[in-house]
């Protein structure tokens, strides 16, 4: 295992640029949660180059602008958990930090390590994506802002570039009037998601209000925007099942190690049902 | 006694305490398994990656060793190495052993273990193919049968007839320390130190495969972080491992320690069971016939199954009377990891079914659970399945005030109550109570502990301190802290000046294994013996005062002055066991007293299902046990309450994935046990039926409390179910996914 050390934005980015010209893997590596957990069974497997950002202090703030908060890429669920306006202005990202691992891991992994392990079970990004969350992109030619809901191709791959590196993730403040999370696991806590879903709906009138993200459910972390055509179309739902022709075609579950496909459809609908009954019942 | 903190928690608590692993050994070399990539077949080639310069490893394999190629235990049938052919995934083939463990890890990826594959069992519960049959001519391990009465008649005459098959899948003990050992010769003595139960099954094993006498092999535990069985039979595996390797490397030390996902993988696991009741009872509901059909799958060796069947199928009545019993037991070889020993030994396999079971005859004739159970339960001077008169040293305990005991704890009638009005209005929670009566016979079946022969030597030290020297292994259960308080009320003394010896075949007598909820009932008994021998002792040739007479002060005063006189030497006495006189046991024809006594116990559980997910979660729990004089409360509570927790892990979220015989869940994120917010708040309470014969007057504690929460929590699920759903659970774990098949096949799928 090689590690390269960078001290800033500049450097790690050049680091990147220099490793995919020469045709190396180089990941960049934040808590190293998604890494650990593998140690030591997997290490053979894990064997490469890192870019550990942990002394990039660039990274490091949680800022408040007018229109948005900006999670820089080092910054924790832990980070979040402990800045009381975010429960106030975005509670579902406080609802889903604590429901990731334990403290411990609460306290070193990053929301953006998170987006970029890119696991369909990802606890960070269901919430992320539902308050349209934006992914910025560094690299030496310079920087984009790619959001969320457009980052993932398929399971396990994304948008960036190997020369990119994420350096903050941009929450727009908006208000809403619907806001849930609910993450079904194999237990009460300390648990990888079997079923989850991030539901949105911005205040006001007009169309694309609702925001329904699911994991666990499909190749990525999924919009599930058959169901949120659905609601915005101002149907009324009257059971689980009423959500089921849409699901179908949003979300495509499968057997695996921790729940089964069936499963997975049967309590989506339910989830989605319930959560709308107790939060809005103006739908259902 | 007064309550007594245990004397190893504040290193534990602080993390002074040493494991092996953090023990640095100079001069080590760590150990490696390569293991079977196959459930069975021929090893066609063992191939080195000619990459790897192998001339830096040790290497092992089943030609280095110099005696049998034989794990020493009831048959001799499981290879220390493969020889040949493989049996299931992840048999130890060969042994690596190297300074670097991370070139070590990749020299093991770099052996090629190649096998000519041979169809295997995977499912026990289908009969074998011919081309399947590797033992007998169907694979059974053992059989077993309990006959009382006349079943088929009591059958044909019954008012009603109720039937049910029950099943309960693979558990991890998932002790906190991976199994680790380490092996040196000093001199000509193997030495071999590590986590383990039993320190004189790892003697045995390693004098039989490596064609030693006990002189020549010295066995030590090291602080060991939990068994609950686990590490009953496999340390002995480990600790041939390494001495083979170290013998190969020339004596240097070789520590091997597994990881967890390896741990997992290859080492023994609960034996999965199938049990089917055919229960016939007459028009006021009394048991009249119980037929019970009890199969075990016993993985691919013999190990312990033929007396994890024994326990299973003793147990499997219940703790009720009934006239006419037929029992039959059947342990089948697959080819899995072997089953081994897992606290409650067969015992909560078979009382999960049995549990289950009364709850559905009771639903069945229209009564209510608790009343029927009132109505079997063993009264004392009725019999056993065995015929086991219960009275006398076994009796004394009233079961049915045992259950209201429990019944108040648990808040029974208010909590029924409450469920009942809850279901009525919530959206889409269900609460329900369940109730289980559950007994268990401490220490070994029927003659085991005659055979057994268990001896404990106290002695006085110079300073007049005394020091218990048993073979009792402390892993976590409190062993050290009782033995002293009953030493020390034995001598006289504070429990702070008796020195209790660590295990270590050199130095303590074999006082058994620490096993079978055995150890302050049996080997408790034999520390006060002893005591009482070592008083006799000095005080006839000592101080001139009477025999018994010495105690405390007068005690150590006469040993104090025994060393003056006597220098170089100890004054010293050995207890035996006997058994209770009385006590009597046919092991072939499993009739009479198969325990001297037992411990009884009766639990509630109060359940909520989560419609949407169909997630159970248990919300409160009580547990109210007979495990006779309580030594130690606080440990005694920690006991049942750790039970508890393994036990609604076992009903509700453990369960072992195979795929083609290999468990693929072999990590913590997968295999998914119990957190604090999983489990409820466990109300305890003990009732306190002194027996004559145990250590202090206790019976056995650590297996009990493992047996009655499952159908407790699965009675409760089907109580918070069955009303209004029709869901009746009979498997466990009762994962949500399995629940949620249930109730749709109760109910064709429907929302909620």
């Amino acid at each position: 295992m090689k590690v390269h050390a960078p001290a800033t934005v500049n450097e790690a980015c050049e680091m990147l640029a220099r490793a995919a010209a020469e045709g190396r893997t180089l990941r960049p590596l934040a808590g190293g949660t998604d890494l650990l957990v593998h140690w030591p069974s997997k290490s053979a497997a894990h064997e490469g180059e890192y870019l550990d950002l942990s002394g990039v202090s660039e990274l490091r703030p949680l800022v408040w602008r007018d229109d948005a908060l900006v999670l820089g890429a080092l910054t924790t669920y832990w980070d979040v958990v402990r800045e009381a306006r975010v429960a106030a202005e975005l509670p579902l990202l406080n609802a889903a930090a604590r429901q990731v691992g334990a403290v411990q891991i609460q306290s070193r992994g990053t929301w953006a390590g998170n987006i970029a392990n890119a696991s369909p079970a990802a606890d960070g990004v269901p919430v992320l994506m539902a308050y349209d969350a934006g992914v910025a992109l560094r690299s030496s030619g310079g920087e984009r802002v790619v959001p969320l809901s457009a980052f993932y191709t398929g399971y396990r791959a994304s948008v960036r570039r190997p020369d990119e590196l994420i350096t903050a993730i941009e929450v727009p403040i908006r208000s809403r009037d619907v806001a849930v999370f609910h993450k079904v696991g194999p237990r009460r806590a300390q648990a990888i998601t079997k079923i989850g879903v991030a539901i949105t709906r911005l205040a006001g009138s007009g169309a694309d209000r609702w925001r329904i993200v699911a994991n666990s459910v499909a190749p990525t972390v999924v919009r599930c925007r058959e169901v949120e055509r659905l609601l915005d179309s101002g149907a009324r739902i009257t059971s689980a099942g009423g959500f089921m022709p849409a699901l179908q075609a949003d979300i495509s579950p499968i057997d695996d190690i921790r729940s089964t496909a069936a499963y997975r459809r049967t309590v989506m609908g339910r989830l989605l049902y319930h959560s709308l009954l107790g939060a809005c019942s103006s739908v259902v | 006694m007064l309550p007594m903190h245990r004397l190893e928690g504040l290193a534990k608590l602080t993390g002074a305490e040493r494991y092996l692993d953090d023990e640095p050994i100079p001069g080590c070399l760590w150990g490696m398994t390569v293991r079977s990539p196959v459930s069975r077949g021929r090893i066609t080639a063992v191939k080195f990656d000619p990459a790897i310069d192998w001339s830096s490893f040790i290497v092992v394999d089943h030609r280095d060793i110099p005696g049998p190629n034989e794990t020493y235990l009831i048959e001799n049938d499981q290879p220390v190495l493969a020889a040949g052919c493989v049996r299931h995934v992840h048999e130890p083939v060969v042994l690596i052993a190297h300074e670097d463990r991370r070139l070590l890890r990749r020299a093991v990826a770099g052996v090629k273990v190649e096998v000519d594959p041979e169809p295997p069992v995977l499912d026990y519960r289908v009969p074998p193919r011919a081309e399947q049959v590797q033992r007998g001519s169907d694979n059974t391990i053992k059989s077993l049968r309990i006959a009382k009465g006349d079943v088929e008649r009591a059958l044909a005459s019954a008012a009603r007839v109720i039937e049910g098959e029950y099943q309960t899948g693979a558990q991890e003990h998932i002790y906190i320390e991976p199994n680790a050992m380490a092996a040196w010769v000093e001199g000509d003595v193997v030495v071999v130190r590590g986590s383990m139960q039993c320190p004189y099954y790892v003697l045995n094993a390693l004098k039989h495969a490596l064609g030693r006498d006990e002189r020549r092999v010295r066995v030590i535990q090291a602080p060991t972080g939990g068994g609950f069985g686990g590490k009953e039979d496999y340390p002995s595996t480990l600790a041939m491992h390494a001495a083979l390797l170290s013998l190969k490397a020339g004596g240097r030390p070789v520590k091997i320690v597994y990881d967890r996902d390896e741990d997992m993988a290859a080492t023994t696991k609960r034996h999965p069971s199938r049990v089917r009741h055919t229960t016939g009872v007459d028009a006021d509901g009394r048991l009249t016939a119980m037929k019970i059909d009890v199969l075990l799958d016993g993985g691919a060796y013999v190990t312990l199954s033929p007396v994890v069947l024994s326990r299973g199928i003793i147990h499997a009545c219940g703790p009720y009377f009934c006239p006419n019993v037929l029992v039959e037991g059947r342990v089948v070889l697959s080819n899995s990891v072997p089953y081994g020993a897992f606290r409650g030994f067969g015992a909560p396999q078979t009382q999960f079914a049995c549990e289950r079971h009364m709850d559905r005859v009771a639903g069945a004739i229209g009564m209510d659970p608790v009343a029927f159970r009132k109505l079997n339960l063993l009264r004392d001077g009725q019999t056993t399945a065995t015929g086991q008169t219960i009275g006398g040293i076994s009796g004394g305990t009233d079961r049915v005030a045992l259950l209201d005991r429990a019944l108040k704890l648990g808040a029974w009638e208010e909590r029924r109550e409450e469920a009942a009005a809850f279901n009525l209005t919530h959206p889409y929670l269900r609460r329900g109570v369940g109730v289980s009566c559950v007994w268990h016979g401490a220490g070994f079946t029927g003659n085991g502990e005659v055979y057994l022969d268990s001896k404990v030597q106290v002695a006085g030290l110079a300073d007049g301190r005394i020091e218990v020297r048993a073979a009792s292994t402390e892993m976590g259960q409190g062993t050290s802290t009782v033995f002293a308080q009953i030493a020390a009320a034995a001598a006289g003394y504070d429990a702070g000046e008796i020195v209790v010896a660590t295990p270590d075949t050199a130095v303590v007598p074999n006082s058994g294994p620490t096993v079978a909820s055995r150890t302050v009932m049996v080997v408790g008994r034999l520390i006060e013996k002893a005591c009482g021998e070592l008083k006799q002792k000095l005080g006839t040739r000592g101080s001139g005062l009477g025999v018994g007479g010495l105690n405390g002060d007068s005690l150590r005063r006469a040993i104090v002055e025994w060393h003056a006189r006597n220098p170089g030497r100890e004054p010293a006495a050995t207890a035996t066991f006997e058994p209770p006189p009385g006590v009597k046991f046919d092991d072939e024809r499993y009739v009479g007293d198969a325990y001297a006594t037992y411990a009884w116990g009766a639990c509630v559980a109060h359940v909520e299902v989560d419609l949407r997910t169909c997630a159970a979660r248990v919300l409160d729990f009580a547990s109210v046990q007979d495990i006779g004089r309580v030594i130690n409360p606080v440990l005694a509570k920690g006991q049942v309450q750790g039970g508890v927790v393994q036990a609604i892990g076992w009903a509700l979220l453990e369960e072992c994935r195979f795929r083609d015989g290999a468990m693929v869940n072999n990590q913590l994120t997968n295999y998914i046990i119990p957190t604090a917010d999983d489990v409820p708040p466990i109300e305890v309470e003990f009732v306190e039926v002194p027996y004559a014969h145990g250590g202090g007057g206790a019976k056995g504690v650590g297996e009990l409390p493992m047996d009655g929460p499952a159908p407790a929590v699965l009675n409760a699920i089907a109580d918070a179910m069955g009303r209004e759903v029709g869901a009746d659970p009979m498997t466990i774990p009762m994962t949500p996914e399995r629940l949620m098949t249930l109730v749709e096949a109760a109910e064709g799928a429907h929302g909620v």
